[in-house]
């Protein structure tokens, strides 16, 4: 017999399984979308009827709409991502290597990130109200209501121009060393750390200022525990869940962000490949990025909710 | 949110300092978008400037951009698409969304079911990455844009509308107004709606940000307002060369996006309680 526990998150898992299929009919009918005929498009005006209707049968575009849907959506569980219209490579080729660069500039980031979020989340909570707390309240609001290449565009301002300490542009394939790996990912990091901390130090700071509200803890400062056993030892383990919850969350962040980072500091990441491909309209590369975003971020916030039900000790048996 | 106790009779009797001022600096950025390109010293397509990224000086308020046009010019009318698009695209989103999620809390059943498991569904499409997609497959006019946004948007404020007008459908007098028999939109708009507009009005302030910030991203990429006309974000994307021997060109419209988004959310967060209530 299974726990509720258990039900809840299989259900949650379904749901899950059922958006991921609504985002790849989305992102899909997006291609259906386009004015005029892709491969007129393709051949350009002087096109003979011939070449179009051989490349059209070679796209398989002949056939109905559902029916090339569901080939698409067959061969991206496969792992085949078909073929760019821009350059006839296989997609997954394009692609393998940038997804490898941009899920490194992701693990950087988030190693820096979570622990600066986790520190600066839980000291505010415990300082709150204090000058310390104001501040770098303050801070949050600002970077969470400017656009990301706002933060990217200051942050190139302060460390590149004025203090001169690094270089504006990155470029990973010219890595050697560890030096240069450093002032290579420098910047970029230091962007996606300010995008995606603002928010988790936001919500642990929430969150700890919730479990601090408890009578347990109110008992803890009765009995003479000092502020810092307060915070970690009674407050700290029943906020864990809203954390990791946090946390999970605001990773998903990293996406808008990295769209915007890997543009404007010259990353060979899979959002400048996709950003590039919007440019040159080349919807078969578009869609499979758009698709391992939609994933990545579907992934993060299912490990978010999981988290969630998980973490209620009122579900466990 | 704060724990500032305000207990105001009335709106906005009662606001502090930096929601007064922050509520100033919005209301001198919708006056600029409506009336500020006629007061634009130059032409914003004019070439004014021999030189590129010139400095601060008296002719030139701001400085010129990389072709040496006005870049003070240029913001005044870079305000009208910036919180023109973005105001219109909130204000379909919204209306839209509320009134579905409305008509959803009162109907239930699968209306209810289906639609939001839909619009949970596009709900999880970054918004970001919605807007690349549909901008690929469709191109980018300011028609588009102002669609585009609000579709994107809808979604959220839909959830937001529901939650509340679920809570509010419980009610006794929603009952008595059900058991004379009234119809689904009356339910809405009378009984419904009135008591949910000052938390909706808060929302759409808040969607308001994510649009600016939204549309600012998409035309710094390139894929937003195109040119020659430019709004904010195109104005820091043409001008980001300028960024190495930090031009004014490129930081004044950073600063305008700042201002604007930055105010809405600090006078949101400093609105009076009442208002603002979400819970």
């Amino acid at each position: 017999m299974p726990g509720q526990m258990t039900l809840l998150v299989l259900g949650r898992l379904g749901v899950t399984l059922l958006t991921l299929l609504i985002v790849s009919f989305v992102v899909f009918g997006a291609t259906l979308l386009l004015p005029g005929d892709v491969v007129e498009i393709l051949l350009g005006q002087a096109a003979t009827p011939e070449a179009v209707a051989g490349l059209r049968e070679a796209m398989h575009l002949d056939s109905p709409a559902l029916v090339r849907y569901g080939q698409w959506l067959l061969g991206m569980a496969q792992g085949d991502f078909g073929m760019s219209y821009a350059n006839n490579m296989p997609i997954a080729d394009m692609i393998g290597g940038r997804l490898a660069n941009t899920l490194r500039l992701a693990a950087v980031t988030s190693a820096i990130a979570v622990p600066l979020a986790l520190f600066l989340g839980v000291t505010t909570a415990m300082y709150r109200g204090s000058s310390y707390d104001r501040m770098v309240t303050a801070a949050i609001v600002s970077v969470i209501s400017v656009p990301e290449f706002l933060i990217a565009t200051f942050a190139v301002l302060v460390f590149a121009v004025w203090l001169k300490w690094l270089p504006a542009l990155s470029l990973a394939n010219e890595v050697q060393g560890f030096g240069q790996l450093l002032k290579v990912f420098a910047m970029p990091v230091i962007t996606l750390t300010f995008v995606i901390s603002a928010q988790m130090i936001r919500m642990t700071r929430a969150a700890v200022i919730d479990a601090l509200k408890m009578p347990y803890v109110e008992m803890a400062l009765l009995k003479g525990a000092s502020p810092t056993r307060m915070v970690l030892r009674h407050a700290l383990p029943n906020a864990i869940g809203p954390i990791a919850n946090a946390i999970a969350l605001s990773l998903s962040y990293l996406l808008g962000g990295v769209i915007i980072v890997e543009t404007i500091f010259n990353y060979p990441g899979i959002a400048k490949l996709m950003v590039d491909a919007v440019s040159t309209r080349d919807l078969p590369l578009i869609q499979s990025c758009a698709m391992i975003f939609c994933f990545g971020f579907l992934l993060l916030i299912t490990i978010a909710d999981i988290i969630a039900i998980l973490s209620n000790p009122r579900l466990r048996k | 949110m704060s724990q500032t106790p305000v207990s105001s009779p009335r709106f906005g009797m009662r606001m502090n300092a930096t929601g007064i001022i922050s509520g100033l600096i919005i209301l001198c950025w919708a006056v600029i978008a409506v009336i500020g390109p006629t007061f634009a010293p130059h032409a914003p397509g004019d070439i004014v400037d021999f030189d590129f990224f010139g400095p601060m000086s008296e002719q030139l308020w701001l400085g010129s951009d990389y072709l040496g046009r006005d870049i003070f010019s240029r913001i005044l009318l870079g305000t009208r698409y910036t919180v023109g698009i973005s105001f219109g695209a909130v204000c379909i989103a919204c209306f839209s969304g509320v009134v579905l999620g409305m008509t959803a809390a009162v109907t239930g059943g699968y209306f209810d079911t289906i639609l939001s498991r839909v619009l949970d569904a596009l709900n999880s499409i970054p918004s970001k990455l919605f807007g690349l997609v549909m901008v690929a497959a469709i191109g980018s006019s300011i028609p588009v844009l102002v669609i585009l946004l609000a579709v994107i948007y809808t979604p959220g404020s839909y959830r937001f509308a529901r939650a509340l007008a679920v809570n509010c459908n419980t009610m006794d007098y929603v009952a008595v107004a059900r058991a004379r028999g009234e119809k689904t939109l009356y339910l809405i708009f009378q009984e419904i709606l009135p008591n949910i507009t000052g938390p909706v009005l808060a929302d759409l302030g808040l969607r308001f940000v994510f649009i600016v910030l939204l549309l600012s991203g998409l035309s710094f990429l390139g894929l937003g307002v195109q040119p020659p006309n430019a709004d904010w974000g195109s104005l820091v994307k043409e001008n980001i060369g300028g960024l190495a021997f930090a031009a004014p060109a490129v930081i004044a419209p950073c600063l305008a996006i700042a201002s604007l988004t930055i105010s809405v959310n600090l006078l949101i967060d400093n609105l009076p309680v009442k208002i603002r209530d979400r819970s």
